[in-house]
């Protein structure tokens, strides 16, 4: 009984829960498309100091973390192809891997961590404090005013900090390899010529999906915070998880319909 | 109380609401106006309904049943734009911007909806807070100013539009007798000043009886209104106990 109890009790939670977000998400398309008519009511300063705080107080993490990976996948892959004597074919594993994959998602998983987090907190408190109240009986909706300047600012630090990360992870590479006695000018020749412009933009294009799915949820987690004691706590949890879960799955199904159209 | 007499045109009425949330109804047949002009108090203990009163009649929360009017409109996804620039709200904590400084949180609705230019509106925003004795404030985060500074800068903001009532949720709450007399004399001033209406919800006696022209009494174990009326009749002539205790004046359940 308490098993079916609890089954139940699920079922209607995640039906509650799915129809919110729908709600919120057709909330957030449609303030977006009003602004096409109205594009002096987009709130400019509030998405330049969310980008701000996105782009440049990330910035450090993104590039170490970037660096960082680097340098392990290249140690990781040099001891198995050098045992081949190909190493220098590490710079083509980094550059695939960074520019199509790990660039873009390990970058969303600091967005994530970072801004997710911080957007369900910051908007979780205003709704403590009642400013979203203040603000829909102000006429103004809140997704048009706190929403859509995040998303965009999520959505535009992506990029710059994946670029960012993926060139500091190939200088991570470099370095490796150049203990490994392989010049640096090869690496740098063998990863242009590997590395596209499609698979760079491909890998941009990904970010900047994994940037609205982390300003999406975390907007979206903030705004349906308890108001309890632990209220925020809870939407900046929901922020991280959901956010690493949508990058997982978004990041899978993209690759399954780059390998059915062999991109 | 100061002598202004309100019209008799009602700006709100409520006609049997059953107030609550989906699935919780709090108050039922709730019936009353408020007057154009009038201060309106909502009484109760706490957990009565009074606050939930206040979202149904700003359109926070829809009623559950009968019907609340605004200014003749009900609150409806079409009305929703022009209803809320007749009512400005106070809420108990402020609910100013912690971002933006005091003035930039009165600019705000004059930026979204007046049609003044930028000197004007920065110049309507001042007048605004000398309204409610901040202008030397305007420059201030939230974060920096005491929690009556806090609710007046709220008031200034309630008001930037013009709007035909005010609500004030919980003016008094958290303040020490001294500040929250100088806001009842702010609220009177302002009645006298522009003629709004304001709806106060309160529990704070000594308010209720300084501005209040007439109040609506609610209790939680009956799920009802109990009484409306002037504060001072309801004080004297009300036989129901609750209403008696409330006002220090008799017992409840032979206490």
């Amino acid at each position: 009984m308490a098993f079916t109890d609890s089954v139940g009790r699920s079922v209607v939670k995640f039906r509650a829960d799915f129809a919110a977000n729908m709600a919120f998400l057709g909330e957030t398309v449609v303030a977006a498309l009003g602004l096409i008519f109205r594009p002096d009511r987009f709130r400019f300063g509030d998405a330049a100091l969310a980008f701000q705080r996105a782009a440049f107080d990330g910035l450090p993490i993104a590039v170490g973390i970037g660096f960082l990976l680097g340098v392990i996948l290249a140690f990781q892959s040099a001891a198995a192809l050098q045992m081949f004597g190909v190493e220098v074919y590490v710079a083509d594993l980094l550059a695939i891997g960074l520019f199509r994959e790990l660039g873009p998602i390990i970058t969303a998983i600091v967005l994530a961590g970072r801004s997710g987090s911080a957007f369900a907190a910051e908007i979780g408190t205003m709704k403590v404090d009642e400013e979203l109240d203040a603000l829909t009986t102000m006429g103004l909706p809140p997704v048009r005013f706190l929403v859509l300047p995040r998303v965009a600012a999520a959505m535009l630090a992506m990029p710059v900090l994946t670029i960012l990360a993926e060139l500091a992870g190939l200088v991570g590479g470099a370095l490796v390899l150049q203990l490994m006695r392989v010049p640096t000018v090869v690496f740098w020749n063998h990863v242009t010529d590997t590395a596209t412009v499609f698979m760079i933009a491909f890998g941009l294009a990904k970010s900047c999906l994994f940037g609205l799915l982390v300003g999406l949820i975390g907007c979206g987690a903030g705004m349906r915070a308890p108001s309890t004691a632990d209220g925020v706590g809870v939407a900046a949890t929901r922020a991280v998880v959901g956010s690493l879960v949508a990058i997982a799955v978004s990041d899978g199904l993209l690759a399954v319909v780059c390998y059915v159209w062999s991109l | 109380m100061d002598a202004v007499k309100p019209s008799d045109e009602p700006v709100i009425r409520l006609e049997h609401v059953e107030a609550g949330y989906p699935g919780r109804t709090i108050l039922r047949d709730v019936t009353f106006d408020v007057r154009r002009g009038e201060i309106f108090a909502l009484l109760g203990g706490s957990g009565c309904g009074k606050s939930t009163i206040l979202k149904h009649m700003i359109g926070l929360n829809p009623v559950l049943g009968g019907r609340l009017t605004l200014a003749g409109q009900e609150w409806t996804r079409k009305t929703r734009a022009s209803l809320c620039r007749k009512i400005g709200v106070m809420y108990q904590s402020g609910a100013l911007f912690g971002s933006m400084t005091c003035l930039e949180n009165v600019l705000l609705p004059l930026e979204e909806f007046s049609r003044l230019g930028r000197t004007a509106r920065r110049a309507r925003a001042l007048e605004l807070l000398a309204d409610v004795e901040l202008a030397d404030a305007a420059d201030r985060m939230p974060g920096e100013i005491s929690g009556g500074m806090k609710k007046r800068v709220a008031i200034a903001r309630a008001m930037a539009l013009e709007p035909e009532v005010v609500f004030l949720d919980e003016p008094s709450a958290g303040l020490d007798p001294i500040t929250s007399a100088a806001l009842d004399g702010l609220i009177l001033r302002l009645r006298r000043e522009k003629g709004m209406t304001f709806v106060v919800v309160t529990h704070e006696l000594p308010s209720v009886f300084a501005i209040a022209d007439r109040c609506a009494m609610f209790d939680k174990a009956r799920g009802r209104m109990i009484a409306l009326g002037a504060p001072a009749a309801l004080r004297d002539g009300s036989r129901d106990d609750f209403v008696r205790k409330f006002f220090g004046r008799g017992t409840v359940n032979g206490k």
